[in-house]
């Protein structure tokens, strides 16, 4: 496994001492990315999901466990000796140095000749289309410059893999869906390895090939953006991308596909893909606010339910219902001619009603 | 008096009050500063004084003094000390002061904040005692005095004026770019050339600026630490016992010229960073 991956993390571990023993950064993360995968490390502050990139990076040297880089394993070598680069939160570019220094530095560090450099330096510089910006210091940059500034720098010597620390969190909302494409156009025109940090999902979703999702330091899940939303394997993962609605019960039947799960008294058809509970096991249902249907049909499951409100979330319209089985909160397109107090029918598919292992504490949504 | 503020809508207290006698205020602040400066003005004035003593009434001016200290040999020998020892104590304190700078920075360590107050001390402490205890301790060491001795003394209160803006600078440094700079391939040494030391360069000539000033108009420490060879303030210092002539305002304002202007220099590179 760690021989064709590009980058492989065997069970590493971070501690920091505290005042009250040891806080585990990062704790028994095991991740292998493949070679021209856009692959990001998801979590909120806290997570390990910057500590882990710091172990790639070489910035952090892992307590227990190996960091491997095109099979090599590079545990304990310093971040120059390592063929990786980083772009850093808030670009890190060198205030005395111009643009075209900036870019240069790698290149310039490696010893290469002045007539060497000057076309690479040229032609990362049309690339990234700041081409008239060569000669100005990063002060005089915008963000969205400064960030372009900041990947030529990197990505100027062809390192193997690139690694990106929350690229866009210093640009505006506005320009941050431009660069993003950009950004993913790019990794895909040079077939280049990225593993990229963010605390934001929808980021992640929109980008990545696969999504390792962090909580506490340690790796909830990993899948690509499909399996992460559709088969979440936990509670913490359904409710941390996008919107999920919980359900507790007891398993009453199960075979291999499907079980058969009591909620409050009604029998809810259910499946279990990354979780297999006995029967009798209680357990937490999950589903996607957008996979319930509103009215009577032919689906698996079906309940009935009091509206209690109804929400404008752009184009969307967000139904909250109270039901036997508890709340439920509903996404449709437009359709707006139901009156709160009518008891209406919600069904379901058992295909999008997943059993996940208990939560300590249900939410009613995330 | 007490309807003074009546028609005002404003409380009294927060109505700005109508200067009363702004010559008052400006007479006074001229007053107390031409109390303190006049005597480097009379000094420089005297030095133009066409009269044999050190003394007014002023007679006319002349540039005889000047010339008389550009062909004295002994101010020359003693500047030319002065700038030997105020150069090398200044190589000394800076560096020194550099890596402690680097020391309380980078490093936790056991004493740190008493490492800080110790290399502060020579500033703190009066002169007279320092000199002193240097005097003793090279005299139990076998260390003949000489200008080496006024370096060393030198260097001692050099290294916090050195440190001062050199920490100072230090501890705005961001980290993240010497990670950037490790991140594409700068070795230790490569990462304080390229990245460390352009940041803090201008608090580093500020501070060696400074320490050079001290140094070179330091009177009390290298009274105890000279040997055979006098720097300017001593010979200065020893000819007013004897022999005062207005060669030695001549040669006092220089020294305040050259002194000044580097402060200001200092200055303008600590303002420049920040």
């Amino acid at each position: 496994m760690k021989d064709d991956s590009i980058v492989y993390l065997e069970s590493v571990n971070k501690i920091y001492p505290t005042a009250k023993g040891e806080f585990y950064a990062v704790q028994d993360v095991t991740i292998e990315v493949q070679s021209g995968e856009f692959y990001s490390l998801l979590g909120s502050s806290g997570s390990g999901k910057t500590t882990t990139l710091r172990l790639i990076g070489g910035f952090e040297i892992p307590e227990y466990g190996q960091v491997y880089i095109g099979g090599e394993d590079v545990t304990t070598l310093p971040p120059y000796r390592r063929k990786v680069h980083t772009v850093f939160q808030n670009y890190a570019l060198f205030p005395h140095m111009t643009v075209a220094q900036n870019i240069a530095y790698s290149l310039t560090i490696a010893k290469l000749s002045q007539a060497e450099i000057a076309p690479r330096v040229e032609e990362a510089l049309k690339m990234f289309q700041i081409a008239e910006l060569g000669d100005r210091h990063p002060s005089r940059l915008s963000g969205g410059q400064q960030q372009r500034v900041a990947l030529a720098r990197a990505l100027i010597s062809r390192p193997k893999v690139l690694l990106l620390d929350e690229p866009l969190s210093a640009l505006d909302a506005k320009i941050r869906q431009e660069v993003r494409q950009e950004l993913r156009n790019l990794q895909k025109q040079i077939n280049l390895t990225f593993i990229y940090v963010t605390h934001d999902q929808e980021e992640a979703l929109a980008l990545s090939d696969r999504i390792a999702v962090m909580h506490k330091g340690q790796v909830e899940q990993i899948g690509t953006p499909k399996e992460i939303y559709d088969r979440p394997a936990s509670s913490f993962v359904a409710q941390f991308i996008g919107k999920a609605n919980f359900l507790t019960g007891r398993v009453l039947d199960i075979n291999s596909e499907f079980a058969w799960i009591d909620v409050n008294g009604t029998k809810v058809k259910a499946i279990t893909p990354s979780y297999i509970p006995a029967i009798g096991d209680s357990v937490t249902l999950m589903i996607r606010p957008e996979q319930l249907k509103l009215g009577n049909s032919e689906l698996d499951n079906q309940v009935t339910g009091r509206l209690i409100n109804i929400t404008y979330i752009g184009q969307l319209l967000e139904f909250q219902f109270e039901m036997t089985i508890g709340k439920l909160i509903v996404t449709q397109l437009g359709n707006a001619s139901i009156n709160e107090i009518e008891e209406l029918a919600i069904s379901w598919n058992a295909n999008d009603c997943i059993v996940i292992p208990p939560a300590k504490k249900v939410m009613g949504n995330g | 008096m007490i309807n003074q503020f009546a028609d005002s809508p404003v409380h009294p207290l927060l109505h700005p009050r109508k200067q009363a006698k702004p010559w008052l205020l400006a007479s006074w602040t001229t007053l107390v500063y031409g109390f303190l400066y006049l005597p480097i003005a009379v000094l420089i004035l005297m030095s133009f004084n066409d009269s044999a003593i050190l003394s007014l009434p002023f007679k006319g001016i002349t540039l005889d003094w000047y010339d008389l200290t550009f062909r004295d040999q002994s101010i020359r020998l003693s500047l030319i000390n002065s700038l030997k020892v105020a150069a090398s104590a200044t190589l000394l304190a800076t560096m020194l002061g550099l890596f402690a700078a680097f020391a309380i920075y980078r490093y936790q360590f056991f004493g740190k904040n008493a490492f800080r107050i110790a290399l502060n001390l020579p500033i703190l402490l009066p002169g007279i005692v320092t000199g002193v205890a240097m005097l003793a301790y090279f005299s139990d060491l076998g260390l003949e005095l000489s200008l080496w001795t006024i370096i060393i003394g030198h260097a001692m209160f050099g290294i916090p004026v050195a440190l001062g803006p050199i920490l100072t600078r230090l501890s705005q440094f961001p980290r993240r770019l010497e990670e950037a700079a490790y991140d594409l391939g700068a070795k230790p040494g490569e990462v304080f050339r390229d990245v460390i030391f352009p940041y803090i360069r201008s608090a580093v000539i500020s501070g060696a600026l400074l320490a050079f000033t001290l140094s070179f108009d330091e009177v009390v420490v290298t009274i105890f630490l000279t040997g055979r060879d006098n720097t300017l303030p001593i010979e200065i210092w020893g000819r007013l016992r004897t022999d005062i002539t207005p060669e030695i305002a001549a040669v006092a304002t220089l020294i305040l010229v050259v002194s000044g202007a580097i402060v200001v220099l200092s200055q303008s590179l600590i303002n420049q960073d920040s």
